[in-house]
């Protein structure tokens, strides 16, 4: 009885990787020039930003929360960054600028990203604002800020250094691969081998008894949404670096790709449930299918209905195989 | 057996046998009922009671075994089949949706429809009130089912199941989660739907309330039919023999043990009433407790004691006031954090929802309240855990397949050892523990008890509440009685009585026969 419990939990737990498997031996079937290094790299560039996200977004849902603003905290990292490298900060009324280098530009728009993240952490922690509303607010108030800081128009030349990391190698490798590898591994560490990862799967699996159990639930709490907000500036900071500039509508709709990746990753939506390697393959299920239709060329219209669809049959097939 | 009580045989069930994924939950179990008395089924945590009862009302399908109903044989494909022949359940955890009123959930899904076609309110109340009437509740169709006490809530399950004119009414453990008093009133209610000719199937493991009730009593065991008869033919010695399977030897005594000094000292603790203010939930209570010592704490349902117990824990430092002392030492414990700094551990009454994180393996769960001791380097080391996790499966004989099994699939008994191992990891000197063996078969209750006995004569000071007065009266070295938030009797073991302890358990305006609420002396925050 156990041991075809421990068998049946295998194939749970590899299901995404062999629907990941399956998908790509289908479309090496029908789209002649897909199996190959071009693809392979293509794929891999293209998933680094929503690698960043959903990593972020795994923490948040494993602990029993949701944050749909990572999108906009994208945005607004994003051209926090490019606005500060290219123009400075300039107070007129006070009377003072301030240059900025290429790191502390990116520094600063990584701390604004923490600090949304962090914002977020507090509306829901000290005054109990469900995590689906105080996130819905920031997602509004981050694409507000973005728009604010940017007049609505694309802040462009960012100049060729900005740019090496989403579009330079190290070793014949993309750098932003290097950099989402060095991401999830990070993260697969700090779920499986530190007391704050083990803490996050008790708050969501029973925070009453965590607390219970003397974790400092909020302080937990608000730690995860920082570092999703933290993730998200990381996708901002390649998705700017990649196209050279930013965009104040970058990232929009974000936060839904990142939401269909944790969950085709097997991660529970009720929390306490879920790891970033099931995160990892959701991500390339979704990344793999993007590139394959586009090979194919199917119309766009069509490329969303498939990919809404292969999220209904991959959470159901994961809730037949873990009910009863 | 008579001819006539063979004559008032609405149901008879013979051969029934239920599996589940490989495994028989009941193994060909025959059943009785008889119209106009009250069937008891008793046995232990997964006897198979529930299983048997879900089959009756049609929850279950697929089970072997034939079932008569007024000598036709009978299949319910679905409880609204079960509900058309007449037969209702109400289970142990009520069905009622909290914010419709209690005439909403009475006729819910046949609400009656005027000429216009929307729902007629005026009839549907009228005809709620009569069926009230007929229970002797006196409450507002139109009062909202959150707004009622248990009792009442279960007192509207009974109206819902009268309306639908059910012969045969089937109760699952109605008594888990009510009080003294209102069990008087449902019995009262159960004796006169005996009288008006319904059917009852009670279901329990609480053989006091047997002898009070039941007419007749089936005792399954494992999932098998161990046997049936007329309660007053038999006796307590008798059906305990026949649920257990052996003879069961006295119950667990906690040995003398050394007391060596005062460990916690409980000093004029106070604990403000959430929604009313101006009324308090504990008031003014002060307790010692030695090292080595087990202070049994009594009260009935609403006297205060598991708030106390969280009170002491850390879990409403805001509404709360008084002082504790540890070892002498003041000790300033606002959350569940300074509280287990401070050396005091607490097991919950209700391992599920506030003991476990029912996902985490055996190891994840005994660690997690001490998870630093298994740091190595800043990371968590596997190697630590595992040593600390078999060390108290070994010690606390958890059976358990492996130490990354899931704690959800384990007993309750063993689950409870593990709420027990992760509190004794955090090497506390003071152990909570709120009803320790609810919801757990008699084994593992006796070797709860032993373990209690262990830890105190290792030197730690015990704080056990329960509401079984045979188990607090073995275990307990010393008895506290809490009445309506107040401490109202001390007892030493050579004092103990049950009914001197009842007595001082029940509040006042009951004893009063008055609803009429006692003003209290404030306390200060």
């Amino acid at each position: 009885m156990l041991e075809l419990k421990a068998h049946k939990a295998l194939v749970v737990k590899f299901q995404s990787l062999f629907a990941l498997l399956l998908l790509i031996v289908i479309l090496s079937i029908f789209a002649e020039n897909f199996f190959s290094k071009n693809t392979f790299w293509l794929v891999l560039t293209q998933v680094s930003i929503n690698m960043c996200l959903s990593v972020g977004m795994t923490l948040v849902i494993l602990t029993g929360g949701i944050d749909l603003s990572v999108g906009s905290v994208l945005a607004l990292s994003g051209v926090i960054m490019a606005g500060l490298l290219k123009n400075g900060l300039e107070i007129p009324s006070l009377n003072i600028f301030i240059s900025f280098s290429l790191f502390g530009a990116i520094l600063a728009g990584l701390i604004v990203g923490s600090f949304l993240g962090f914002f977020n952490g507090l509306m829901i922690t000290r005054f109990r604002i469900p995590p689906f509303v105080a996130t819905l607010a920031m997602l509004t108030i981050a694409r507000g800020l973005t728009e604010l800081w940017t007049g609505g128009a694309a802040i462009t030349g960012l100049g060729k250094t900005f740019g090496y990391l989403g579009t330079g190698r190290l070793l014949g490798v993309p750098v932003q691969v290097w950099l989402c590898a060095a991401i999830v591994l990070i993260f697969v560490i700090v779920l499986r081998k530190t007391r704050f990862g083990r803490y996050i799967y008790a708050v969501g699996g029973n925070e009453k008894a965590a607390r219970l159990s003397g974790l400092n639930v909020n302080r937990i709490k608000l730690l995860v949404y920082t570092l999703a907000g933290a993730l998200a500036a990381v996708g901002g900071l390649i998705v700017t670096s990649k196209l050279n500039s930013a965009t104040p509508s970058a990232g929009d709709g974000y936060e839904l790709d990142s939401i269909a990746a944790v969950v085709i990753g097997g991660t529970s939506l009720n929390g306490g449930k879920g790891s970033v390697l099931g995160t990892i393959l959701g991500v390339l299920i979704i990344g793999v299918l993007n590139s394959g239709l586009n090979i194919l060329e199917v119309p766009a219209f069509w490329q969303k209905l498939v990919k809404g669809f292969v999220i209904l049959v991959a959470v159901a097939i994961d809730k037949l195989n873990t009910d009863k | 057996m008579t001819q006539t009580q063979n004559d008032n045989i609405v149901l008879k069930a013979t051969g029934i046998s239920k599996t589940f994924g490989g495994i028989k939950a009941l193994d060909g179990v025959n059943l009785e009922i008889h119209a106009g008395k009250v069937n008891a089924i008793v046995g232990e945590n997964g006897a198979g009671k529930s299983t048997l009862m879900k089959i009756l009302a049609g929850i279950y399908q697929g089970y072997e075994g034939r079932i008569f109903l007024d000598g036709q044989p009978a299949d319910f494909a679905n409880p609204k089949e079960a509900q058309d022949n007449g037969i209702a359940i109400i289970h142990q955890e009520l069905n009622l949706i909290p914010y419709l009123s209690v005439a909403e959930n009475v006729f819910l899904g046949r609400e009656f429809i005027n000429r216009f076609g929307l729902i007629s309110y005026r009839r549907m109340h009228r005809e709620t009130k009569k069926l009230l009437d007929r229970l002797d509740l006196h409450i507002s169709p139109r009062a909202k089912v959150s707004e009622l006490r248990i009792g009442q809530q279960q007192i509207v399950e009974i109206a819902h199941v009268l309306s639908l004119n059910a012969r045969i009414v089937i109760m699952d453990e109605p008594t888990s989660a009510i009080s003294e008093h209102e069990i008087e009133v449902l019995f009262d209610l159960i004796r006169s739907l005996k009288a008006q000719g319904v059917a009852i199937v009670y279901i329990t493991h609480k053989l006091d309330e047997l002898f009070q009730i039941a007419d007749t009593v089936t005792v399954l065991r494992d999932g098998k039919y161990v046997g049936s008869g007329l309660v007053e033919e038999l006796s307590h010695d008798d059906i305990v023999r026949m649920m257990v399977g052996r003879n069961i030897k006295d119950f667990f005594v906690k040995s003398d043990t050394v007391k060596s000094g005062e460990v916690l000292s409980v000093r004029d603790l106070c604990l403000a009433h959430p929604e009313r203010p101006g009324d308090y939930i504990v008031k003014h209570v002060d307790f010692k407790v030695q090292a080595g010592e087990v202070l049994g704490m009594f009260g009935l349902m609403g006297a205060g004691r598991t708030e106390l117990l969280e009170t002491i824990f850390g879990l409403h430092p805001k509404a709360s006031s008084g002082s504790i002392f540890i070892n002498g030492q003041s000790a300033r414990i606002n959350s569940p954090n300074d509280a287990i700094d401070s050396g005091i551990g607490f097991i919950t009454e209700d391992r599920k929802q506030e003991g476990l994180v029912l996902q985490m393996s055996v190891a994840s769960s005994i660690s997690l309240a001490s998870l630093k001791q298994t740091e190595r380097f800043g990371f968590l080391s596997d190697r630590l855990e595992t040593r600390l996790a078999r060390g108290y499966v070994d010690r606390l004989k958890i059976k358990t397949p492996s130490i990354r099994q899931i704690v959800e699939n384990l007993s309750g008994g063993n689950q409870q050892k593990v709420v027990i191992a992760k509190w004794l990891a955090t090497d506390p000197r003071i152990l909570l523990l709120d009803e320790p063996t609810r919801g757990i078969d008699i084994n593992a209750k006796n070797e709860i008890y032993r373990l209690i006995s262990e830890l105190a004569q290792k030197g730690l000071a015990i704080v056990m509440v329960s509401s079984e007065l045979p188990e607090i009266m073995a275990i307990a070295d010393r008895i506290i009685v809490l009445s309506e938030g107040k401490r109202t009797a001390e007892f030493a073991r050579s004092q103990f009585t049950e009914e001197a302890i009842v007595k001082a358990a029940i509040p006042k305006s009951l004893k009063l026969q008055t609803l009429q609420k006692t003003k209290d002396q404030k306390c200060s925050n």
